[in-house]
C-alpha cells in the first residue's frame, strides 16, 4: 500500500544532516573562533577619553605665564545625524553650509558608527549657545578640551607652543592618539612629559545607537585623568618683558643667566611673535604666515643662530694663554695700529701702547691677541702647531663651545669650534702655521657660537672657571626633580686664579674712563661694578653684528648676559647699553639713566619689523 | 469501525513535553532579550515577556479547544478552512495593516493577527485532504496542477503582502510530496532549476552559456556513447564561433561577445540537428530543447532578479551568495548576530548577562533573532541543546507520521514536519550565517501571538489525530 515508506529515511537523513551541520557551525562560531569575542567587547564598550588639563607654567617669581582655557570640540556621530536646521547651526558656530556638508561627509568616510571631530575648539560662548539647542541636532555632541592661554605676549620662544600630534609622533609613542595635543617647542616640548598629565578613560556601555547605558562594571576599570604638573620656569618675566620691549625694533638675541645656578633669566630672540597666535583653530593659518615671514620670527636666534664671537673671544684666549704659561699679567706687547708680519697685516684701532694683559682687554687690542694666540700655537711644549691647536681647542670647548650645551631646550645648535682636520683640508696640508689661523685670535674666522653659548661662557667667567648647564625650568611641581646634570658644576680647563686679570680687564672696559680707552663705557651702572667685553662679529652680508657680554656685580655675580644685535656695528654702541639696562633692571628694578631706553628704542636697525597686524588675532 | 478510546492515554506525551519545554525556554529568552532594569516583573504586560505570557496562556486554551473537537472535523472541514484562509489572505491585502513594509496584519481592538501564519495549517490540512482522497494518483498531470494550486495559491497571496519569508515556507511541502511518492525526475528537475537559478546570479552570462553547452555536450556523449558524434558536435560549434569572431573582427560589427556565442550556438545547433536527423542520431532534439530551455531560463532569472525583486531582496540574495559583503548594511544583522552568538563562547555569559542582545545590537532579538540570546547567554551548551531539542521533536514527528493508519493523518503529519523543519532550518541558519535573512520566526520561541498560536494549533491538531490513530483508518 505504501511503496514510498523508504523515503522517510531520506527525510530523516536530511534532518539529521542539517542538525549536524548546525551544531558543528555553532561549535566553530562559539568555541573555536575567538574573533567574535573581541568584536563583541568593542561593540558594546565605549572607551571615552578624559583629557587632563595641561600643567601651568610660572615664572621664577611665581607669576603665572601659561594657563588653560576651556574649549569645546564639536563631535559628530554620523549614524545619528538626521536632517536639521543648518541655518541655525551655522549661525551659532560661525560656519557655512559647505563646511557642514564637507565635514559630515568626512566623518562618514572615517566611520559611520564612531564619533569624530566635526569642529575644533569652539569658544565657551558658542558652546553655551549650542548646549541649549543641542537636542535639535541629534548626532552632535560636545567634547570638552583645553587650549593654552598666555598672560602676556612675551616669551613665546621660551614657552614654545602646543600643536596636534602628527603620524610620526603617534607611531613612536603609544600614548598619543590622533587629535591629541603635544608640546612642539620650548618648555612645552622639553617638559611635555610632565605638562601633559595622564589621559583618563571611562568605559561606558553603549547600545547600537551609541546611546550611553551607564558605566561599565560601575566604573571599576575607569581611570581618572591626571592633571599635568605645573612647571616653574627660571625666566624672570619682568626682565624678559623689558628685554623684549627694548629689542622690539632690533633683530638679535639676548640671553641672561644666573651664574651661580645656570638658570636662564631671560632668553630673547627678535623679531618674535605673540604666543596667542599659535593657539587653537587659527594656529595653522598663523603658523604658515610666520613661516613665510622674511624676518623669521619663529627662528629662535638665542639657540639656533650661529655668529662668530668677535672680540669677546679675546678673554678666552687670554685665559688659555695664561693656562698654557705663555701669557702672564705683566706680558706687554706694543701696538702700532695693527699686527704686521711680512706682508700680513691685521689692523687695530688707536690706543696707548704698549699694553699689558688687563689693558689689552680694556682696549680690546687686536695686535696683543695676535701675539697671544701665536704664542699659544707656537708653544715649544707641543711637538707641532697642530698639537698645540688641539690643546687650544680643548680649552675652548671646555667653555661649552662647539657642541650643544645639553640644556633643556630641544633644538640647540652645536656651534663650531674648528678642528685641526678642518684646517688640514682648507690648507691642503698638515703643515699650516699659526699665522694661517690668526683670525681666531680675535674671535673671527671659523668660529661659530650661539648667544646661549656666549651667555654661558660669560657665566663661566663670572664663576671664575665653571658653569652650570643653562636651563629654563627651575622646578616641576609634584615629586619630580630636574635632571641632575643641571646641578653639577661643569669645570673649564682654566684654573680660577687666571681669571682675576681678565675680570679686571673686563671691569675696566666698562668702568674705566672713556678717554682711557674703555670700549664699553656705555654699560656703566652707578654703584654696581659691571664687567663686560664688547665684540663685533664680521658679517659678510652687511653691517657687522654688535656683541656684548657682561656680568655683574663683579664679586658674587648675580647675572651674566650676552647680547647680539644684528647689523648693530661696534659692540659698545648698541649691545653694551642694552646689556646695562637689562642688568640694572634685574639687579635694581629701576633705571638710573632712562634716556638709554629711548636711545635703543629709536635704533631702527631692522629693515622692517614684523607687523603684528598681519596675523589673525 | 469506530472504537472509543481514551485519547489522553494515547496522547504523545514526548511531543507535548518537548513543546512545553521549548515554549518555556523561549519565554525565558524573550525575557532576557527585552529585560531592562526598569521593568523586572514578569507580569509587566507593557513588556514583551509579559505579553508573551498572555499568548502562552491563550495557547493553553487553544490546545484544549483543539482537543475537544471531534477528530473528524479536521479532515471534514479541511477545504472549508482552506477556503476561509484564502479569503482572509485576500481580505488582508485590502483591509490589512502594514507593519515593517508587509501588509499582513489584521488589527482588532489592539490585537494583531497575521492570517499568513494560520494559512500554513489550512494548506497542510487541504493538501492532506486532497492526497488522501479516493483514487488520487500523485504522479499525474491533473494531480500536479491541483497540488500546485493548493500549495502555491496562499504562497502567492502572501508574496503579494510583501512577506517573502512566509511565502517561501510553502516550498517546504515538497517534503510531503516526496514522501507521498512524487516522481524523482520532477524533484531532479526542481533541483536543476534551483542550481540554474543560483548559477544565473553568480556567473557571467558568457560563462553560463559556455557551461550549458559544455554540460549538454557531455550529457550527449554519455547518452550517445560515441566519441565521434561528440567531437563532430564540438567542432561544428567551435568553427561557427571562430568564423563569427573573424567576421565580427574584419567587418567591424562590434557585436558583444555573448551575442556571438548565441548566434554561433543557433547556427551550429541547426546544422547539427539537420545532421542528426539525416544520420538518425538519438537524443539530439531532446538535448537541444533542454539546452535552450536552460539558457532561456537563466536569462529570464537574470531579468526577473534585476527588474522584479526589491533592492533589499536582491541584496539579501547577493549577500547569501557571497556576491556582496556589507557588514554594516544588509549584512549587519547577520554580522551582529554572529558576534552575539560567537561571544557566548562555550558556556555563555549567563542569564541576563548578554551585552550584545541587550543593547539592541542584534535587530529583532525577541522575534526572528531570538536564537542570538540563547547563543550569547547560554553559549554552545545552550545552542546545541536547543538544536538537539528541535531534532528530537522532528524525529518524533517522523515516528508519529509513520505510525498513522490514515493517509490524511500521515500527509498532515509530514506537512507539520516540513513546516517546522523549514522554519527551524532557515531561522537558526540565518542567525549563524548559513541561510539568507528571511524573516520567519523560530517555532515556539519567537515572540508573537500569531506565530505561537499557529504552531500550537498546527502541532496539536496532529497530536489530536495521533491520539485517535486507531480510529482513523483512511
Amino acid at each position: 500500500m505504501d511503496s514510498f515508506a523508504g523515503r522517510k529515511n531520506i527525510i530523516r537523513l536530511l534532518i539529521g544532516l542539517v542538525g549536524f551541520i548546525y551544531i558543528i557551525r555553532l561549535f566553530i562560531l562559539q568555541v573555536l573562533d575567538s574573533t567574535y569575542k573581541l568584536t563583541a567587547s568593542n561593540n558594546v564598550l565605549r572607551y571615552e577619553t578624559q583629557f587632563p588639563a595641561r600643567g601651568l607654567i610660572y615664572d621664577r617669581n611665581g607669576d603665572l605665564l601659561v594657563y588653560n582655557e576651556a574649549a569645546y570640540d564639536i563631535m559628530i556621530n554620523p549614524r545619528q545625524v538626521v536632517p536639521f536646521d543648518t541655518a541655525e547651526f551655522c549661525s551659532i558656530l560661525e560656519i557655512d553650509k559647505k563646511y557642514i556638508d564637507e565635514n559630515i561627509l568626512k566623518a562618514r568616510q572615517y566611520s559611520l558608527y564612531k564619533p569624530s571631530i566635526f569642529l575644533k575648539q569652539v569658544s565657551s560662548i558658542a558652546y553655551a549657545q549650542l548646549q541649549e539647542k543641542l537636542f535639535k541636532f541629534p548626532g552632535f555632541f560636545v567634547q570638552p578640551r583645553t587650549i593654552r592661554k598666555y598672560t602676556s605676549t612675551h616669551a613665546a620662544h621660551v614657552l614654545g607652543y602646543v600643536g596636534e600630534v602628527n603620524e610620526k609622533m603617534i607611531e613612536s609613542n603609544q600614548y598619543y592618539k590622533l587629535g591629541d595635543y603635544i608640546g612642539i617647542s620650548g618648555i612645552e616640548q622639553s617638559y611635555e612629559e610632565y605638562l601633559k598629565g595622564k589621559k583618563g578613560i571611562s568605559i561606558l556601555l553603549v547600545d547600537v545607537h551609541n546611546r550611553i547605558k551607564g558605566p561599565y562594571n560601575n566604573g571599576r576599570f575607569d581611570e581618572k585623568a591626571v592633571v599635568g604638573s605645573n612647571v616653574i620656569s627660571t625666566i624672570d618675566i619682568e626682565l624678559q618683558k623689558y628685554g623684549e620691549e627694548l629689542m622690539q625694533n632690533l633683530t638679535g638675541s639676548v640671553v641672561a643667566i644666573e651664574p651661580a645656578t645656570g638658570e636662564i633669566l631671560a632668553l630673547i630672540s627678535t623679531p618674535n611673535y605673540d604666543p596667542d597666535l599659535l593657539v587653537g583653530r587659527i594656529r595653522t593659518k598663523n603658523y604658515n604666515i610666520l613661516m613665510m615671514d622674511s624676518l623669521k620670527p619663529l627662528f629662535n636666534r638665542a639657540l639656533m643662530a650661529q655668529y662668530p664671537p668677535g672680540s669677546t673671544f679675546k678673554v678666552i684666549n687670554a685665559l688659555i694663554g695664561q693656562q698654557e704659561k705663555v701669557l702672564f699679567p705683566y706680558t706687554s706687547y706694543s701696538c702700532q695700529g695693527g699686527y704686521v708680519v711680512g706682508r700680513f697685516r691685521l689692523g687695530c684701532h688707536i690706543h696707548s701702547s704698549p699694553l699689558d694683559l688687563v689693558q689689552s682687554i680694556k682696549n680690546s687690542c687686536n695686535t696683543y691677541y695676535c701675539h697671544v694666540f701665536r704664542s699659544i700655537l707656537d708653544n715649544s711644549k707641543y711637538p707641532s702647531v697642530r698639537d698645540a691647536f688641539d690643546s687650544w681647542r680643548n680649552h675652548v670647548m671646555s667653555f661649552g663651545f662647539g657642541k650643544p650645551l645639553n640644556s633643556d631646550f630641544g633644538n640647540e645648535l652645536a656651534g663650531l669650534v674648528p678642528s685641526k682636520e678642518l684646517y688640514d683640508r682648507i690648507h691642503k696640508t698638515e703643515n699650516w702655521k699659526s699665522l694661517n689661523v690668526i683670525s681666531l685670535a680675535i674671535g673671527q674666522g671659523e668660529m661659530g657660537t650661539t648667544p646661549l653659548q656666549m651667555a654661558n661662557m660669560t657665566a663661566a667667567i663670572a664663576n671664575r672657571g665653571y658653569y652650570f648647564i643653562p636651563h629654563i625650568v627651575k622646578e616641576i611641581e609634584g615629586d619630580f626633580s630636574l635632571d641632575k646634570r643641571f646641578y653639577e658644576k661643569q669645570f673649564t680647563t682654566i684654573d680660577s686664579s687666571y681669571f682675576e686679570p681678565v675680570v679686571h680687564g673686563m671691569e675696566l672696559a666698562v668702568n674705566g674712563d672713556y678717554a682711557g680707552g674703555s670700549t664699553a663705557w656705555r654699560a656703566q651702572i652707578p654703584n654696581i661694578i659691571v664687567c663686560g667685553k664688547t665684540g663685533t662679529a664680521q658679517n659678510p652680508h652687511g653691517e657687522d653684528h654688535s656683541i656684548f657680554i657682561a656680568f655683574a656685580p663683579k664679586d658674587n655675580p648675580k647675572i651674566a648676559i650676552a647680547v647680539y644685535i644684528e647689523n648693530g656695528g661696534f659692540g659698545g654702541t648698541w649691545a653694551a647699553p642694552l646689556a646695562k639696562l637689562m642688568i640694572e633692571k634685574y639687579l635694581n628694578d629701576s633705571i638710573s639713566q632712562p634716556y638709554y631706553e629711548d636711545y635703543i628704542l629709536n635704533a631702527h636697525l631692522t629693515i622692517e619689523n614684523a607687523k603684528k597686524s598681519k596675523y589673525m588675532e | 469501525m469506530r472504537r472509543r478510546v481514551n485519547i489522553w492515554s494515547d496522547f504523545d506525551w514526548v511531543t507535548v513535553g518537548v513543546y512545553f519545554l521549548l515554549v518555556l525556554i523561549g519565554w525565558i529568552n524573550i525575557y532576557a532579550a527585552v529585560f531592562n532594569e526598569d521593568h523586572q516583573s514578569i507580569f509587566d504586560f507593557s513588556q514583551r515577556y509579559g505579553k508573551q505570557l498572555v499568548w502562552i496562556s491563550a495557547a493553553l486554551v487553544i490546545i484544549i479547544l483543539v482537543f475537544s473537537l471531534d477528530v473528524n472535523v479536521y479532515s471534514f472541514f479541511a477545504y472549508v478552512v482552506y477556503g476561509l484562509m484564502i479569503f482572509l489572505l485576500l481580505a488582508v491585502l485590502i483591509f490589512g495593516r502594514e507593519v515593517h513594509g508587509a501588509r499582513s496584519w489584521f488589527e482588532m481592538g489592539g490585537v494583531r493577527l497575521q492570517p499568513s501564519e494560520f494559512a500554513k495549517i489550512a494548506t497542510a490540512l487541504a493538501l492532506a485532504r486532497y492526497l488522501s482522497s479516493y483514487n488520487v494518483q500523485i504522479n499525474t498531470f491533473k494531480s500536479y496542477w491541483r497540488i500546485a494550486l493548493i500549495v502555491l495559491l496562499p504562497s502567492l497571496l502572501i508574496l503579494l503582502q510583501n512577506d517573502t519569508g512566509s511565502a517561501l515556507v510553502y516550498f517546504a511541502f515538497i517534503f510531503v510530496l516526496y514522501r507521498e511518492g512524487l516522481s524523482e525526475s520532477i524533484l531532479l528537475f526542481g533541483f536543476f532549476i534551483i542550481v540554474l537559478f543560483v548559477l544565473a546570479l553568480v556567473l557571467e552570462k558568457i560563462i553560463l552559456i559556455f557551461l550549458s553547452i559544455f554540460v549538454a555536450l557531455i550529457i550527449f556523449w554519455i547518452l550517445n556513447k560515441k566519441l565521434k558524434n561528440f567531437i563532430i558536435a564540438l567542432l561544428i560549434f567551435t568553427f561557427s564561433v571562430l568564423i563569427l569572431y573573424a567576421l565580427n573582427y574584419f567587418l567591424n560589427l562590434d557585436l558583444p561577445t555573448y551575442y556571438i556565442e548565441l548566434i554561433a550556438l543557433g547556427i551550429s545547433s541547426i546544422t547539427y540537428a539537420y545532421l542528426a536527423f539525416k544520420n538518425k542520431i538519438k537524443h539530439v532534439i531532446l538535448l537541444l530543447m533542454f539546452l535552450y530551455g536552460a539558457i532561456i531560463f537563466t536569462f529570464s532569472v537574470d531579468y526577473f532578479f534585476h527588474n522584479f525583486l526589491e533592492p533589499h531582496q536582491q541584496k539579501r540574495i547577493n549577500t547569501l551568495l557571497g556576491l556582496e559583503s556589507d557588514p554594516l548594511g544588509i549584512g549587519y544583522n547577520v554580522n551582529q548576530s554572529k558576534i552575539a552568538i560567537g561571544s557566548g563562547g562555550f558556556a555563555g555569559k549567563g542569564f541576563l548577562r548578554g551585552t550584545q542582545t541587550k543593547f539592541d545590537f542584534v535587530p529583532e532579538q525577541s522575534t526572528d533573532f531570538i536564537f542570538c540570546t540563547i547563543g550569547e547567554e547560554w553559549g554552545f551548551i545552550g545552542t546545541s541543546a536547543i538544536v538537539s531539542l528541535f531534532l528530537v521533536l522532528l524525529f518524533r514527528l517522523i515516528i508519529i507520521a509513520e505510525r498513522q493508519k490514515s493517509t490524511f493523518s500521515r500527509v498532515y503529519a509530514y506537512g507539520v514536519l516540513s513546516i517546522l523543519f523549514f522554519h527551524i532550518t532557515i531561522n537558526i541558519g540565518m542567525t549563524i550565517g548559513l541561510m539568507p535573512v528571511i524573516g520567519i520566526p523560530l517555532p515556539f520561541f519567537s515572540y508573537g501571538g500569531s506565530s505561537l498560536w499557529s504552531f500550537t494549533v498546527l502541532l496539536f491538531i496532529l497530536l489530536r489525530l495521533d491520539a485517535s490513530r486507531f480510529e482513523l483508518l483512511r
